[in-house]
């Protein structure tokens, strides 16, 4: 990357431009007078902890949010990006975090997806395998334009998605979380990709929070904390010391963590196999008190493992034991009884009665408690909602609202509160803070801590290391079902996770 | 609830103009005919509202009517079994027919739409055939039995009693009775029970139930059974009324009348959502619609159906209207609070 000083080529134009943008969702502002610009053949790379307002700023940047004040400039024109599809046809793609291919098609039909060739009104197959493969020939993907994306790994899927920005000629390709889920060597190539791409004129937005790839890829950072804009960065003055404490902000808390006590074995886990991966046997025990950080990539199988203990997902073969105490395997009812509870992944779909009432949703676990002969007690469901509201620090406190209406981090205090009305023995939560923003975020570890310190067994998954190291005492790492390492939280290190969860080396 | 007051106050409407449009609307004759036949309707369309508020449909109601309609006077008649035994087994059947619809639909895991649109075709088929397609009535009979759908209950002080069997006399038609006990049977179950959160629940959102260990598969089976358990139960009080039933027409599109109702009456299709008392005045509101048809004279009888779904389209958009109105303008509300905190 010698190819001349980086900000003051001559081609170096401001394609697109936020000025002054803020984005408010319910009672959170997302976004507080952010502005950036975006030149072509440039990587800008946008940094920022959980909820800084990365995302967001990514949404407006590519249509799929309108900011509530400032204004976007397009090629030094004031525009509204109408919608995803308006960016898309100004030349601003955005690849999305969680990928957004559809699997049932293939890969040719996926990159022309939206925009499909046609000749005499139909569909035109030979010219749609054309672009893709030329498409795929720039990304370096030397797989057949008739290979279903079904049979892909996440890297290919990646590249796919790319590839799809350019037979779209993206002028902009925005990156979320570029390498999260991609093993090293499929992270290099998309590195190396992005300089490609970066030399050809594209521009190019990154989002990372990994940041040995921001210091490697970018040429200028912005970084982001609490919605506000804290610093831009110039690649030869940026060094990471400035970017973490940019980020923070203030000195890093340490957690609060007691030694682990012994308390009895609350839940075990013997040849426990999930139909995702039912080549790997899991065994593995927790304690009362014990948290439990379970990491993994994206495909290693920990969404799976979690929903195959509760049992909305049947095992394989294997034993949960609950105090010793077999449970009947696929019957998440048996397990709620027990004292199992889950906090779903997509709280939306599996954890929420959106348009219900907050108090509804707090005893939906617990009705049998709240009634009698069936019959429900109004009251007392009323005195739970009010103790959890207080005690969960509810923002705002008025349960008879929708659960709908409340913002990410008080939805998410919302499904641990109907969990926390059943005191549970194991407390099993699938990313426990994705979509949350940074106060409600330490709010809902302190909350996972406190249950800890009652006596409960925790088992969280997160697929953010930052989490799993602050939040754990003992970190169990996962890699294709397969547990890689079982480490006590105090002396490891990200590096030490991060090894147990690639891949060793891809073919 | 607050559907269901939007809904009275148009079918206070529709009555007041129809009765000003048309002859003999107002007459005791017509009023006490009119709630004989909501009642009937509503048993059904309360039926039909709790499968759907489950997250289901059951479009084999007006088949269920068939079945249970021609099994009770062939028991009786032909069979010449004894009235509790007939009536318990027409009873039976509807909730075998429940156990059996619930079951495929919880435990096969199959759609509910097709597993109820086979029932509608195989109840009807079953009742054509132990009939051989013969008429089945009572025969001038069983009048005891069917006081249950033709008696008529004097309101003191308000009934003319001297001229009780005349048209001009108004009392009330027996099935409302069973319709109210019913209304508020099914009003408690739903808003103050376990049971009744629990199937509002598994309407709204079936997994998030489950996640909260929700017995999702008794509750949908529950709501099969309630469905065609009410339906037997208003076949059985239909031809009562009547006193005979035609194997190939008895009871023909009442799952619609009764799906309808539901709808008009604030059931989402969606599922999760629904007042048994708004069901009942959408019910009433069809069965008013049905009688402005006949007596309005500039309407032409033939275009009953068309009219009845331009209503109930009607009915529907204005509710999802006002639902979106009312819901941009609590957002601006909920945004006005927060910028001024």
């Amino acid at each position: 990357m010698n190819d001349a000083d980086p900000q003051h080529g001559p081609d170096r134009t401001i394609v697109l431009e936020a000025r002054g943008v803020s984005k408010r969702f319910g009672a959170v502002l997302a976004l507080d007078e952010v502005s950036c610009t975006v030149r072509s053949g440039e990587v800008l790379a946008v940094v920022g902890e959980n909820g800084a307002g990365k995302s967001t700023l990514m949404k407006i940047l590519s249509g799929v949010h309108e900011p509530d004040g400032g204004e976007l400039r397009f090629e030094g024109r004031p525009t509204r990006m109408r919608s995803v599809r308006h960016a898309q046809d100004l030349g601003v793609s955005l690849v999305h975090q969680e990928l957004n291919l559809a699997e049932n098609l293939d890969v040719a039909a996926n990159i022309v997806l939206g925009r499909e060739p046609r000749r005499l009104g139909m569909l035109d197959g030979r010219a749609a395998s054309r672009i893709a493969d030329d498409a795929l020939r720039k990304v370096g993907l030397s797989i057949s334009p008739r290979t279903p994306v079904a049979s892909l790994g996440v890297g290919s899927r990646q590249l796919v998605e790319i590839a799809k920005s350019i037979a779209a000629d993206a002028r902009v390709l925005i990156l979320d979380e570029p390498t999260a889920s991609l093993s090293k060597a499929e992270a290099d190539r998309l590195v190396e990709l992005v300089s490609q791409l970066r030399q050809g004129g594209t521009a190019v937005v990154l989002i990372s929070h990994r940041l040995d790839e921001v210091l490697r890829m970018a040429d200028r950072i912005v970084v982001l904390r609490d919605g506000r804009q804290r610093g831009e960065l110039d690649r030869s003055e940026a060094t990471r010391e400035k970017i973490v404490s940019l980020m923070v902000g203030r000195d890093v808390e340490a957690v609060e963590r007691r030694p682990i006590e012994s308390g009895p074995v609350r839940l075990a886990l013997k040849d426990l196999r999930s139909d995702a991966h039912p080549r790997h046997a899991v065994d593995l025990e927790i304690r009362g008190g014990e948290v439990v950080g379970l990491a993994g990539l994206v495909g290693s199988g920990r969404t799976e493992l979690l929903e195959t203990i509760f049992g909305v997902r049947r095992a394989r073969a294997g034993v949960v034991e609950i105090e010793g105490v077999r449970l009947p395997p696929g019957d998440p009812r048996t397990a709620v009884a027990r004292g199992v509870a889950l906090v779903p992944e997509d709280r939306g779909r599996h954890g929420l009665f959106l348009p219900d009432p907050i108090r509804l949703n707090f005893a939906m676990a617990s009705l049998a408690d709240h009634s009698r002969g069936g019959v429900l007690s109004f009251q007392a469901i009323r005195r739970l909602a009010d103790r959890l509201a207080e005690d969960l620090h509810l923002r705002p406190p008025d349960h008879a609202r929708a659960a709908g209406t409340l913002s990410g981090g008080n939805q998410q205090k919302v499904v641990l509160g109907r969990w926390i009305a059943r005191s549970p023995k194991v407390l099993l939560l699938d990313e426990p803070t994705r979509g949350v923003d940074v106060g409600a975020r330490a709010e809902i570890h302190a909350i996972v801590r406190d249950l800890a310190a009652k006596g409960c067994a925790v088992l969280f998954a997160s697929s953010e290391l930052d989490e799993v190291l602050s939040l754990a005492d003992r970190i169990v790492c996962l890699r294709e079902g397969e547990i890689t390492g079982d480490l006590d939280a105090a002396d490891a290190g990200e590096e030490a996770v991060m090894a147990r969860l690639v891949a060793e080396q891809v073919a | 609830m607050k559907k269901a007051l939007g809904m009275l106050v148009l079918l206070v409407v529709v009555a007041a103009l129809t009765s000003l449009a048309g002859e003999g609307f107002l007459s005791a004759y017509n009023l006490e005919n009119l709630c004989r036949r909501t009642a009937l309707f509503g048993i059904l369309a309360i039926g039909a509202g709790l499968v759907i508020m489950a997250g289901g449909i059951d479009l084999s109601t007006g088949s269920v009517v068939c079945l249970s309609g021609c099994l009770l006077p062939w028991l009786l008649v032909e069979q010449g079994w004894s009235e509790p035994a007939a009536v318990a087994t027409v009873l039976g059947s509807g909730i075998a027919i429940g156990l059996f619809q619930g079951g495929l639909v919880a435990w096969g895991r199959l759609q509910p739409f097709l597993v109820t649109l086979c029932g509608l075709l195989f109840y009807r088929g079953v009742a054509r055939g132990f009939t051989a397609d013969q008429t089945q009535g009572f025969q001038g009979g069983y009048d005891g039995l069917r006081t249950l759908a033709t008696g008529r209950i004097p309101i003191p002080g308000l009934t003319d009693l001297e001229a009780f069997d005349g048209p001009a006399a108004f009392a009330i038609p027996a099935p409302v009775v069973s319709l109210v006990a019913i209304v508020v049977l099914a009003a408690f179950l739903l808003r103050f029970t376990v049971w009744g959160r629990w199937l509002l629940a598994t309407g709204r959102n079936p997994e998030a139930a489950a996640y909260s260990g929700v017995p999702v598969r008794w509750v949908t089976l529950s709501a099969f059974v309630s469905g065609a358990a009410l339906s037997a139960y208003g076949g059985m009080l239909f031809v009562l009324d009547v006193g005979s039933a035609q194997p190939a027409d008895f009871g023909n599109f009442y799952e619609l009348y009764a799906i309808a109702a539901a709808v008009l009456g604030g059931c989402s299709l969606r599922g999760g959502e629904g007042s048994v008392v708004g069901i009942v005045v959408g019910a009433a509101l069809l069965q008013v619609l049905r009688n402005t048809i006949t007596l309005v004279e500039w309407i032409p009888d033939n275009l009953e159906y068309a009219v009845l779904g331009a209503v109930i389209l009607v009915g529907v958009l204005a509710d999802e209207l006002v639902r979106r109105y009312s819901r941009r303008r609590g957002r601006r509300l909920a945004e006005d609070r927060t910028s001024e905190a």
